[in-house]
């Protein structure tokens, strides 16, 4: 029940804005179904499910928005919460960077939803619990791990008739593997809209090789390193970057996009040649909503904050935000891009980066002297102005040598920007799908580790 | 990470502080229904005894029942405008059992006697499911039941009584006093928490609890468009377990720190602050780049808290030295081998830290915790040795005790309680020394304040802390600003170079008020208390770099 179909859905926003007084108004129903399975020391600890469905209400009169939220659906609680609505819009102050709603819009459609996801029920979470833990307490290893599944739809319409609707399914996998002694721990993650795709004995294999493998690391002097970050790592300082590719505080001077002198980075290189980065809602293996989704949709009301994500229903479209390593695009509110008198693109949902053709072994074989990274683990902005983070590597760390692994290493601590990283690009492989994004494992020189780490 | 709604912080932001997103439990109601109440005392002892009696009808050893509201009042502001204003409420049931030796738990928002019923058969059958793979079963330390009792959080004034324009006028005067003294940009917000708990157990209590938490903040940026730089300070505020009250900024509770820098004990005065923020951050834009090396750090309270936080709080939580967080937040070097030697020297002997959930105005005190428990006050080091943990009711056995700390917590009616840090505090140094006697006594080092960057490992043994200012010591003496600092430590190591802690009267505390853990992940809020302490010899990198 609380998966709505496309016309179920947009009865209840037409009801909706048929009860509006207000200038503009708009509707958002979402509704999800989720579950979850988490366990340690080799045994579940919890689990549980929960449903979800609610209505947003968002009324404008003039410059002044108010919101209202219900989970009940007749006539009378929808009318009511129009009326909130209205009435606190009345009362709300005046917002200066108001932007009146979109017309209706084109929406692109991609296979977000999987129906085998969908499906899945506490027996099927149990099995996923069972097929993790199973084979670790054979080899006397412990896990620890979390399995979460998610159902959901998002419709939103608004009184100038735009309508949008989608429907999704995700499950999210990860187990972290220690040996009994605690001297070796491994990890591995895994994300797909297809729950068919995940084989958790597979993927708690490679934790277990990992974890077995990494007992007895020796300690290295920190330093400047080669290093083959796995898809996982990468991802989350690529990441970062991308969440800061705003092009209002770039314009406003407080980016690393910004530029000395003033104005920004747009149309320069920043980054190696090969660095090629973009979002695109219809890629098979990451699909996205053709349009962008409401965010804080608890807040409603004031307008949204800096970046384009404000869920005002945007397309999302192909759009390349580096391209062989020149910033092509920045994100913009829809306030930001009329005042600067652009189009102006919202934030990606999910980012693409291209990688090459190489498989992971075969960037391991071709290094002389690195250190392969599995994961990284705290990671924090230092400086804002250079993209600098520091956090640190965890749950699988070895030393390369001549083409091969000969020694797990202790973890380290790294201070680096994903910008200067960019630019230390040695080679990259066959990029997949970590956390919704598609990214390859990089090969970067004279990454920046600053000192040792006893944590296992 | 999908149940919930997130407002994503904007800009230069809050980002910096509390990472990319702040949770909004529940959903957006008006200001005229978070004010209205909702079933009375009596209703709820109805309903919860519902849920106790199914659920022993049912086959469960063991019961209680959370009939939670939850509300938030959340602002946010940049320069002239205001960007968005959160009211939500979340309301609902969180039924919590034993059977076959096994936890199960269900939630559901439908607070009627057949909807709680429904609710305590499925947490039963759930326990009962995973009771099959079950290999440890539950040991729970007793409780005595407390009968009907009540707790409040002593606040003046309710922050959700007070009218929004007033909130608003607040923080559009810290706006336009951080802009008219140098702030290029400015964001400012108040968070707002009050939990409504009633809480009922087979133990025979029935616990009705009324809980406050605010935290004002803001982030001011100056900007050199020239030279391509900007550099920001962040509010030194705190949050509190307090009422609006809090912002009264009364004189009383200022501290004097050298050079005209003040504290703030439990009364915090927002327009200054920001108006010494824009100043500070301007101040920044030419402040000398550290020499890396060796220095004595003074670090003031609004800075050694999330220390405190990262490299005791978390390794002392005995939930996570057992594994139970080792796939998310990670083990804990602090492991339980080391606490039976009893000497194992966490820091130096100067080094006291005291778990509690009773300190007036913190975040963490309340009157009991979310099993039941009374609160109370604990050692966790004691003369720089590890002496006890963080311990729920099912876990304490394995320390040997049989009471537990009360350190259970759920953050929501919707979630599992478990083991949350209480107030984790270093204890003041026992003879008179202020800030400014003890920066006297340092040749070269650097005084921090404020939170800054922070990150640590998922054993919690190597750290790097960054701050909002530091200032150069040289000789005893101030001589300047300085930018680009961060210190590496390891935890041990760092609690055993503590060489000196200033006296009660520099007391205060610090807090984090969004503090994640677990999967699904919970936040939860806590305070941290200390006066200006001295580490010798602490390494320091410069964080400068040049992306061209």
């Amino acid at each position: 029940m609380a998966i709505l179909t496309k016309e179920e859905a947009k009865k209840i926003i037409d009801k909706v804005l048929a009860f509006s007084k207000a200038d503009e108004m708009s509707v958002i129903l979402t509704g999800s179904r989720t579950g979850n399975i988490r366990y340690a020391r080799n045994t579940v600890s919890t689990s549980g499910e929960s449903y979800d469905l609610a209505l947003a209400v968002t009324a404008v009169f003039g410059k002044r928005s108010g919101s209202s939220t219900i989970n009940e659906f007749d006539e009378q609680s929808l009318e009511k919460t129009v009326r909130r609505a209205e009435e606190i819009a009345k009362l709300a102050p005046e917002n200066p960077e108001y932007m009146p709603m979109l017309e209706p819009q084109t929406y692109s459609e991609s296979p977000t939803f999987v129906q085998s996801t969908a499906n899945i029920d506490p027996a099927y979470r149990a099995q996923v619990a069972f097929d993790s833990i199973d084979p670790c307490k054979k080899k006397n290893l412990t896990a620890a791990g979390y399995l979460e599944d998610t159902t959901e739809f998002v419709a939103m319409g608004n009184s100038k008739g735009l309508f949008g609707y989608n429907k999704s399914t995700s499950v999210d996998f990860s187990v972290t593997v220690r040996t009994a002694d605690g001297s070796g721990s491994g990890y591995v993650a895994r994300d797909f809209n297809d729950t068919s795709k995940l084989n958790a004995k597979s993927a708690t294999e490679i934790a277990m090789q990992k974890a077995m493998a990494s007992v007895t690391a020796k300690a290295i002097e920190p330093g400047k390193y080669t290093v083959i970050l796995e898809p996982t790592a990468a991802l989350d300082l690529i990441q970062n970057m991308m969440r800061s590719i705003d092009a209002r505080s770039a314009d406003e001077g407080r980016s690393f996009l910004s530029k000395k002198g003033g104005g920004t980075r747009l149309g320069e290189k920043l980054f190696d040649e090969r660095v090629t980065i973009y979002s695109d809602p219809t890629h098979p293996d990451i699909p996205k909503a053709g349009f962008d989704t409401p965010r804080g949709r608890a807040g409603g009301g004031g307008g949204g904050g800096g970046g384009g994500a404000s869920g005002e229903g945007r397309p999302q479209e192909k759009t390349i935000w580096v391209d062989k390593g020149v910033v092509k695009n920045m994100a913009y509110s829809r306030y930001w891009a009329q005042k600067q008198g652009v189009k102006g693109v919202p934030s990606p949902q999910g980012f693409i980066m291209q990688g090459g053709t190489q498989s992971l072994a075969d960037l391991i074989k071709s290094t002389e002297k690195g250190i392969l990274v599995t994961r990284f683990w705290y990671i924090r902005a230092v400086d804002p102005q250079t993209q600098l983070y520091t956090g640190l590597t965890r749950d699988g760390t070895f030393y390369i040598e001549n083409g091969q692994i000969k020694f797990p290493v202790k973890n380290f601590r790294f201070n680096e920007s994903p910008v200067i990283m960019l630019n230390n690009l040695e080679a990259m492989g066959i990029p997949t799908r970590v956390n919704g994004n598609m990214i390859p494992p990089l090969k970067i020189r004279d990454f920046t580790f600053t000192s040792l780490s006893d944590a296992v | 990470m999908k149940r919930r709604d997130f407002i994503r912080s904007s800009g230069m932001g809050l980002g910096a502080v509390i990472g990319a997103s702040i949770p909004v439990l529940g959903h957006a109601v008006s200001i005229e229904q978070m004010l209205e109440p909702k079933a009375d005392a009596a209703m709820k002892k109805k309903l919860a005894d519902v849920a106790l009696n199914v659920a022993k009808s049912k086959g469960a050893t063991y019961t209680d029942v959370r009939i939670g509201r939850y509300l938030q009042q959340y602002l946010f502001t940049r320069e002239t405008r205001v960007q968005n204003i959160v009211n939500a409420e979340s309301y609902g049931v969180g039924i919590r059992v034993i059977a076959n030796g096994t936890w199960g738990f269900s939630a559901t928002s439908d607070v009627s006697e057949a909807g709680i019923a429904k609710c305590a058969e499925t947490a039963v059958a759930i326990a009962k499911a995973n009771s099959k793979i079950q290999t440890e079963p539950v040991v729970l330390a007793p409780q005595k039941g407390v009968g009907e009792v009540v707790w409040k959080t002593p606040i003046q004034k309710n922050a959700f009584q007070i009218p929004i324009q007033e909130k608003i006028d607040l923080l559009m005067k810290v706006n336009g006093e951080a802009m008219k003294n140098g702030a290029g940009f400015v964001t400012s917000n108040l968070f707002f928490v009050n939990e409504q708990k009633y809480f009922a157990s087979t133990d025979g209590s029935y616990i009705d609890q009324d809980i406050h938490r605010i935290w004002p903040t803001f982030t001011v940026t100056a900007v050199n468009k020239q030279a391509g730089k900007f550099k920001s300070r962040d509010a030194i505020s705190s949050p509190m377990g307090m009422g609006y009250e809090y912002l009264d900024g009364l004189a009383s509770e200022k501290i004097a720190g050298p050079n005209g820098l003040v504290g703030y004990r439990n009364s915090y005065d927002m327009v200054e602050d920001a108006i010494t923020a824009s100043k500070q951050a301007k101040e920044k834009m030419t402040a000398k780049s550290v020499l890396p090396g060796k220095y004595d750090l003074v670090l003031d309270p609004n800075h050694l808290g999330l220390t405190i936080h990262e490299s005791v709080g978390h390794p002392t939580e005995l939930d996570r030295v057992l594994g139970y967080e080792a796939n998310y937040a990670g083990t804990s070097f602090a492991t339980l081998d080391k606490w039976k030697t009893k000497s194992f020297n966490y820091g130096s002997k100067q080094v006291n830290i005291v778990a509690d959930k009773i300190q007036p105005h913190t975040l963490g005190t309340v009157g009991y915790d979310d099993e039941g428990v009374p609160c109370k006050e604990w050692d966790l080091i004691k003369d720089g040795i590890l002496v006890n943990y963080q311990a729920t009711r099912d876990q304490v056995n394995i320390l040997g005790e049989t009471a537990s700390h009360g350190c259970c917590y759920a953050d929501n009616w919707n979630s599992v309680q478990f083991q949350r840090m209480p107030n984790v505090s270093l204890r003041p140094g026992k003879d008179k020394l202020n800030v400014m006697e003890m920066i006297k006594g340092v040749d070269k080092g650097i005084y921090i304040i404020g939170r800054g960057s922070y990150s640590i490992d998922q054993q919690r043994y190597n750290f790097q802390f960054g701050g909002q200012l530091f200032y150069e010591i040289k000789n005893g003496e101030i001589v300047g600003m300085l930018d680009d600092v961060a210190y590496q430590s390891n935890t041990q190591e760092f609690w055993n170079s503590c060489a000196q802690i200033c006296d009660k009267d520099d007391y205060r505390t610090f807090g984090s008020f969004f503090d994640g853990k677990g999967q699904p992940s919970q936040v939860s809020a806590v305070s941290h208390g200390s006066a200006t302490t001295r580490f010798n010899g602490v390494n320091v990198i410069n964080t400068g770099r040049n992306i061209g």
